[in-house]
């Protein structure tokens, strides 16, 4: 894996002396899709604007693909597409006219061909001549994405691509993403729906308050933190725990209906029939028995409210 | 240089215009022509010739001047505000394209629809006066020259506003007095002295002279002072929008 995209030591300080960003290292493999988690306000924005030259960074550097996003933001810039948060289009022009301006805004000669494959691979091909007013949020968020794919990027920023997107588009949407992926595009998403980095991501970045507190391999994430969690029901209402399940870390809720275990899945094996030979032994009848899994939404959450 | 950003720009303001015909060519068109049917047929019949000029002829180049020069801060200032006020200015920071060719696109363009709206209004004046143009070139260059500086005005004050009331304001306020009190319905030799070295403040002044002196080989002021004076008001508008680009203000946080 090489690093495409490289941040190092970058601060950013507004104008009003907000400081959005303090000392953010981090690198993109090329080809992955990476997430950037982080509560509002935590600096995702701000930091895919730096990259994009959006926002004027305040200290450190950052260079794709080996190249300085200043010194030589003509080459950075023509490698990077951007699908911005908020959704914002020209009203007039046709959705054709729009995705073709942004071909040639970025610098390539026309390509009727390639225009024509993106706006059928966002199932926009039948609105080509359309002016964007008049169409719904969902095919305006593909116009945008249409935009930023107009100039064939190696990078793809998406944030927050499907905030107010229904559930098909949103489908559809990750199904060109990851398209897009085995192209070769690499991807970096904010996204509020967690469950989305969880089922996409390769690699997942949470930041809170300007900071990066954590970068890590999805799966490697979910094994690290994510816990298991036993609940048994019970029968009749249980008052004393015997000492022996106490010891292997079985709780009693207070209405003595209820014993949880959490666990680590990917610990010791045999703890939980272990535990419920146990609960036969001490004549305890089950009446029902459950198990969840931490998501990554749980994850993220803890990891945010430390 | 990123010629196709430079194409694209151009060709969606152009687009613009053309969507918007009525805005932005036939209402400075149809303003003119009320103009002349006022000054030029009912009053202007009864004004003395200025020079050896009919007062219907000695407003033409004044008249395009005032179009050219509302029209080219209108279109300017709206191109690249509008962007800022919906939001898809985020495509022009993030696209490979340098601030100069950001101004130039949008100036040019800008600048392209007043030389056209300018030289409607002349081929609208023809029809109701006989028109002579003594220098041609100088004609178009003044034309050019103005349009090209007055969207450079326009640019920097779509920079800078940041609601459609401060779009408004400028021109509004300054640039549409200034510019009826720059002579483009009387000479400013017909002014008492007091007013006639006042009105030498006013940049337009130097503008409708020059465009005049290209029509009637006669003007208030020889005519190296006012292409001097436009000359210069172009530089300084140069530089502040390319510095006002350089530094990001008002686009970049």
């Amino acid at each position: 894996m090489t690093t495409i995209l490289s941040i190092d030591d970058v601060s950013k300080t507004y104008a009003s002396g907000f400081r959005a960003l303090e000392h953010v290292d981090l690198g993109i493999e090329a080809g992955e899709i990476f997430a950037l988690l982080g509560p509002n306000g935590a600096g995702k924005t701000t930091l895919i604007g730096i990259v994009c030259g959006i926002v004027k960074l305040s200290e450190g550097r950052v260079t794709v693909a080996g190249r300085d996003i200043v010194g030589d933001y003509r080459a950075v810039r023509a490698m990077i597409g951007l699908v911005p948060q908020e959704l914002t289009t020209d009203a007039f022009e046709t959705v054709w006219a729009t995705v073709s301006f942004s071909r040639g805004l970025f610098g390539k000669p026309r390509n009727p061909a390639h225009i024509e494959k993106t706006l059928r691979d966002l199932s926009l091909w039948d609105k080509k001549d359309n002016k964007i007013m008049t169409l719904s949020g969902g095919m305006k968020r593909r116009v945008m994405i249409a935009k930023a794919l107009a100039h064939e990027p190696r990078v793809l920023f998406l944030d927050e691509p499907t905030a107010g997107v229904d559930v098909a588009l949103r489908q559809e949407m990750w199904e060109l993403v990851r398209g897009l992926r085995e192209s070769g595009v690499t991807i970096v998403l904010t996204t509020h729906y967690i469950a989305e980095a969880e089922d996409m991501a390769d690699r997942i970045g949470v930041i809170r308050q300007g900071k990066i507190i954590l970068v890590e391999e999805k799966a490697t994430l979910m094994r690290k933190l994510g816990t298991k969690r036993l609940t048994v029901r019970v029968e009749a209402p249980v008052v004393e725990l015997p000492a022996s399940l106490a010891a292997r870390g079985l709780v009693l809720a207070p209405d003595g209906r209820e014993l949880t275990y959490a666990y680590d899945p990917g610990g010791q094996q045999g703890a939980v029939p272990a535990l419920l030979d146990g609960l036969r032994d001490a004549g305890i009848r089950i009446k029902d028995v459950e198990t969840t899994q931490s998501s990554l939404e749980d994850i993220f959450v803890s990891l945010v409210r430390e | 240089m990123n010629v196709h950003a430079v194409v694209a720009i151009y060709r969606f303001e152009m687009a613009r215009t053309w969507r918007t015909l009525t805005q932005s060519i036939v209402s400075p068109v149809l303003s003119t022509a009320l103009y002349f049917v006022v000054f030029g047929s009912a009053i202007g019949s009864r004004i003395d010739r200025i020079g050896d000029v009919s007062y219907g002829a000695f407003i033409v180049p004044g008249l395009i001047m005032l179009s050219v020069l509302t029209q080219s801060i209108a279109n300017a200032s709206f191109g690249i505000y509008f962007p800022k006020f919906t939001g898809t200015i985020y495509e022009l920071l993030s696209a490979p394209i340098s601030y100069i060719e950001i101004v130039l696109s949008y100036v040019g363009a800008a600048a392209t629809k007043s030389v056209l709206v300018g030289l409607i209004i002349l081929a609208t004046a023809s029809v109701f006066v006989p028109l002579h143009i003594a220098h041609p070139v100088w004609m178009l260059g003044f034309l050019v020259l103005t349009a090209v500086t007055f969207s450079l005005f326009g640019f920097i004050i779509g920079i800078w506003a940041d609601g459609f009331e401060k779009l408004q304001l400028i021109p509004m306020l300054i640039v549409m007095p200034l510019t009826f009190l720059g002579g483009p319905f009387y000479s400013i030799n017909m002014l008492p002295p007091l007013w006639q070295k006042l009105s030498l403040l006013n940049p337009s002044v130097y503008l409708i002279s020059g465009f005049r002196w290209s029509f009637f080989d006669k003007a208030e002021m020889h005519v190296g002072i006012s292409f001097s004076v436009t000359l210069a008001f172009f530089a300084v508008s140069l530089a502040a929008a390319t510095w006002i680009m350089r530094t990001g203000w008002r686009l970049k946080a």
